[in-house]
């Protein structure tokens, strides 16, 4: 897929020099990149409501995931976004079916029981027709923002969210770190609920159900506000928080700076929004970004903090935020040329065609697959030594149920 | 470099101080070892070392405490962070990043350390605690040993003048304790670091401390001086100095070395062997109370567990050793049917003790018709009335209780309630037994807890003891702990002893999955040995860990080749009249 080696003394030499290296942590991709990536894959989806065409951006985005995800424990929230998309896309459709939709229909599917509602609901409705038209606006809908959802899963499985968090100007890091711990904290629940319903088939309860998840709720809390407290001690131990001394001026200058660029950027957007502020709209929003930016960078100097081998943006970098980049420009190109082929029309009910040219310019998001560092192979089946402690919450499989017939098993 | 002046810390709603008149100096480039009962205060202690006492936790700090010049009371734990690095009991509670080599960097980039400095730093810190090969492992997937070194490693790297350790090998296994501990003494003498540990095992490393601060008890003057000096006057001491002062050598030998260089006429002195261990027998046809016929078990791809075979009998105590990972925890889940086998079988003995209906009685003679009802099996087949073997993974969790119980390795995992009393009525209602049942063997283990307590207030042993407890109510013949030792102070090992010694008498058959050679070699009457899965070494106490130095207590080592494990053997050979009582169980 590297075609650009005509130069090179003989092709297949150079073919193995372009190839993408074995990942390290000297070579690591831009956690950014990622991110640039995803966010112009979801930009592309925010721009059409063509099933087809979500549906090969969610394809594509899984592709490079599968090819370059690690075998590290973010890793695995591809599939868990995708549920989530999935879970999403349920919803909106719930809520079309029995709260109908603005979309007029001729196609009655079936016709719920009104609900009469008072005068001041007007323009609410629950129950009454529900049209194939509406339940495929729904649907097209819902699939758009699944697909937003994946974008940000598969930037979630590629990159970790500590190492985006390297990347960030000194003085966010320390709010970036604490919403990091926190984000932690999920697995580790889930971890702690697995431990404290399987110790619950130990106390002669059921371990399964709602009832056992609801009885283990208050242990769980308890158990997790002990860890938030124990890792907010070790976090103070080891120098978290530690701040440089600033002349009182420059921590002035750095207040009024940012301070005052934010009120230039909420004023600017509110120009730029009203019909004639366009003119002092751009110049005021422009400033006010300039001002909050130096500010930020003032406010760094609070901060002693170093960074330990940050990632560097190379040309693999430039090339997987560039294919993202370009697939949303050509995206909104395209909903510039063809606005129905990106939108397909729901009224009249019309079977959705796949554009060529958008639907070849999705494809451009491949690049990632090809040009990103190759995460090393994972080792085999390694016996998982942290097993015993619940590490990897995982890979575990549920405990088994018990009616489950066996073969070798007679109670005698 | 440590100095405590005038030292007393209350805390907030407290009754009384939690630490009182400490007054004494830590001086530079030694490893000072903190001695004591559990309950003293020595946790607090090292938290005003790092500062965390008072700023973080709260309550009030009289007189002053300054590390290499730098008062705690003006200095907040982040000010000091270049000066103390402090590593907890949890190394998972420490953790801020994701993987080993950037928790390795936190701590310098907090401080801000050039970035050359760091890159190097974190080679170093590589090499050192041997965990290059783990450089880019996100920390999860470490075992426990791993963890602790990333964790020690973690605040080293900053190169602290201080270190600060609150139980540092209590979860590892004898090997992976070795290997913090080694590294620990290289820190000591290459580098110059003063370190100051708090640690229940006495035996793995007091003969590495310089010196040994000791808490005798709440409210006594604390006393420092060398491990020679100290250890005659601690109410806690490894069995090492147990025999020392069981034999008389003045000063305590500390090390196996120096014992053993002391023990030619001792050994004269003691019989051939130790009597054989009194033991009832079960009866010859009785069915093993476990029954694991090659059993595999599987979690992800790993074979954790492979073709495993083992039997338990009634009356028998079964010590399962074998490094962090080994597959302990696994078989213990295994027997309690929280995995299923992917292969071979595992067979639980009948719900009833083989002592007879005086010890305890099956379910359904407790339990009025209703409960009959409820136990009549689903399927008519498989279903246990006391007298039957149960499948585990198979049986229903309110029929498993009657056949198995697990003392998990946090016992609060088996505690929901917010008082004991409302604990003990729920274990009874769980059981099915007699109202008041467990509150009767609560004030059995734990004499002195009012039923108001909270079970997270109670200490380390007063919750296994309560978790014990709960599970003894429903009478379960076969009992597994998952390390039961870990935090306790000897006072409460002496207790559990005793208590699981009774049990085994009584017809219970035991399984303890542990690290604790001592205790093993105290309890056990068989030791099975496991690595990767497969069972390396089965057979009688004596014969497993005599033939290991990594499992063998400290007086086998002595004693050599004498087949002595544990101190009450040598003091009831030695006075055979006296004492006849405390070594019968052996």
């Amino acid at each position: 897929m590297t075609a650009r080696a005509p130069d090179a003394p003989t092709a297949p030499r150079a073919l193995s020099r372009l190839r993408a290296p074995e990942a390290a942590r000297g070579n690591a991709l831009h956690a950014g990149a990622w991110w640039l990536w995803a966010l112009g894959l979801a930009t592309a989806a925010s721009r059409t409501t063509n099933p087809l065409l979500l549906a090969l951006l969610v394809t594509v985005a899984g592709y490079v995931v599968a090819a370059r995800r690690t075998d590290a424990p973010w890793a695995h929230s591809y599939v868990a976004f995708l549920k989530l998309g999935l879970l999403v896309l349920l919803i909106r459709l719930v809520f079309a079916f029995f709260l109908g939709s603005p979309i007029p229909g001729t196609h009655v599917l079936v016709t719920l029981p009104e609900l009469p509602l008072p005068d001041w609901a007007q323009g609410v409705r629950v129950g009454g027709r529900v049209t194939a038209e509406g339940m495929l606006f729904a649907a097209y809908d819902g699939l758009k923002l699944a697909t937003l959802l994946v974008c940000v899963g598969a930037a979630n499985a590629l990159a970790s969210p500590a190492r985006l968090l390297k990347s960030l100007p000194g003085a966010l890091y320390e709010v970036g770190v604490a919403v990091v711990v926190a984000m932690t904290f999920a697995p580790h629940l889930v971890a702690d609920v697995r431990r404290l319903r399987a110790a619950r088939r130990l106390r002669g309860r059921a371990d399964r159900g709602v009832a056992a998840l609801l009885q283990v709720g208050l242990p769980v809390l308890e158990g997790a506000l002990e860890r938030s407290v124990a890792v907010a001690a070790a976090m103070d131990a080891r120098g978290y928080g530690r701040t440089a001394h600033v002349p009182a001026p420059v921590r002035h200058a750095t207040s009024a700076l940012v301070l005052g660029g934010l009120l230039g950027v909420c004023v600017g957007t509110y120009a730029l929004l009203t019909a004639d502020g366009a003119a002092y709209g751009t110049p005021l929003l422009a400033a006010g970004l300039a001002a909050a930016l130096a500010g930020l960078r003032l406010g760094g100097r609070r901060s002693v903090r170093s960074r330990h081998r940050p990632d560097r943006w190379g040309v693999r970098a430039w090339l997987v935020a560039g294919s993202g980049a370009a697939v949303a420009a050509a995206t909104v190109w395209a909903d510039g040329r063809w606005p129905e082929a990106l939108r397909p029309a729901t009224v009249p009910l019309a079977a959705p065609e796949l554009p060529l040219w958008p639907a070849a310019s999705l494809l451009l998001g491949l690049l990632p697959a090809f040009v990103a560092p190759l995460p090393p192979a994972p080792t085999g089946p390694e016996p998982e030594r942290g097993a015993e402690r619940d590490a990897e919450p995982e890979r575990r499989p549920e405990p088994p149920p018990y009616r489950r017939p066996h073969r070798s098993e007679e109670s005698p | 470099m440590i100095r405590f002046e005038q030292v007393s810390v209350t805390y907030e709603d407290a009754a009384a101080p939690a630490l009182h008149g400490v007054d004494l100096t830590v001086p530079e480039g030694e490893l000072c070892l903190l001695v004591g009962p559990s309950g003293v205060g020595k946790s607090t202690l090292l938290g005003t070392v790092s500062g965390l006492v008072p700023h973080f936790t709260g309550g009030t700090l009289h007189g002053r405490v300054t590390v290499d010049g730098r008062d705690t009371r003006t200095h907040r734990p982040r000010e000091l962070a270049d000066v103390v690095g402090s590593v907890g009991q949890d190394p998972l509670a420490h953790f801020v990043t994701d993987t080993v080599e950037d928790e390795l960097a936190y701590g310098m980039e907090s401080v801000g350390l050039p970035p050359y400095v760091m890159r190097r730093r974190v080679e170093e810190t590589l090499d050192l605690l041997g965990l290059a090969a783990l450089r880019e492992r996100p920390l999860a997937t470490l075992s426990g040993g791993q963890q602790q070194r990333v964790a020690i490693g973690s605040v080293l790297a900053v190169h602290p003048r201080v270190l600060v350790l609150d139980e540092p090998t209590s979860a590892l296994d004898p090997g992976a304790a070795e290997e913090v501990l080694a590294v620990l003494q290289r820190l000591v003498h290459d580098l110059g670091t003063t370190v100051l540990m708090a640690e229940h095992r006495l035996e793995r490393v007091v003969q590495y401390a310089d010196r040994v601060l000791l808490l005798p008890g709440p409210g006594a003057p604390p006393v420092l001086g060398t491990p020679e000096e100290v250890m005659p006057l601690s109410p806690v001491r490894p069995p090492v100095a147990e025999l020392g002062a069981l034999a008389g050598w003045a000063p305590l030998p500390l090390s196996v070395r120096d014992a053993r260089r002391r023990a030619a006429p001792l050994r004269d002195r003691l019989p051939a062997a130790p009597p054989r261990p009194t033991r009832t027998d079960p009866a010859p046809g009785a069915p093993p109370a476990a029954d694991v016929r090659a059993l595999t078990v599987r979690r992800g791809r790993a074979d954790v567990l492979r073709a495993l075979d083992l039997r338990v009998r009634p009356y028998e105590t079964v010590a399962l050793m074998g490094r962090n990972g080994a597959g302990k925890s696994t078989l213990l889940g295994a027997l309690t049917g929280m995995y299923e086998p992917a292969g071979g079988s595992v067979l639980l003995g009948p719900a009833s003790l083989p002592g007879g209906p005086g010890t305890a009685r099956a379910p359904e003679a407790r339990a009025g018709l209703l409960a009959r009802l409820r136990h009549r099996p689903a399927t008519g087949r498989e279903g246990d009335t006391g007298g039957r073997s149960a499948v585990p993974h198979r049986t229903p969790p309110d029929r498993l209780l009657h056949h198995v119980g697990l003392v998990p390795q946090q016992p609060l995992d088996l505690l929901y309630a917010d008082t004991v009393a409302a604990e003990c009525a729920a274990a009874d209602a769980d059981a099915g037994a007699a109202p008041g049942s467990c509150r009767a063997l609560v004030a059995r283990l734990l004499p002195d807890v009012p039923d108001t307590t909270h079970p997270r207030d109670l200490s380390e042993g007063q919750r296994l003891a309560l978790a014990l407890a709960v599970i003894l109510t429903a009478a379960p013949p076969l009992l597994l702990l998952d390390e039961p030792t870990r935090g306790l102070d000897y006072a409460a090992k002496g207790r559990l002893v005793a208590v699981l010694r009774e049990l085994a008498a009584t017809g219970h058959a035991i399984v303890l999955a542990t690290h604790d050679v001592e205790l093993a070699a105290e309890l056990a009457h068989r030791v099975v040995i496991l690595a990767e899965g497969d069972v390396v070494a089965d057979g009688p106490t004596p014969e497993v860990v005599t033939g290991s130095p990594a499992f063998a207590p400290q007086v086998a080592k002595i004693l050599a080749p004498g087949p002595w494990l544990t101190v009450p053997q040598v003091r009831a050979a030695l006075a055979p009249d006296a004492d006849r009582a405390e070594g019968a169980g052996r």
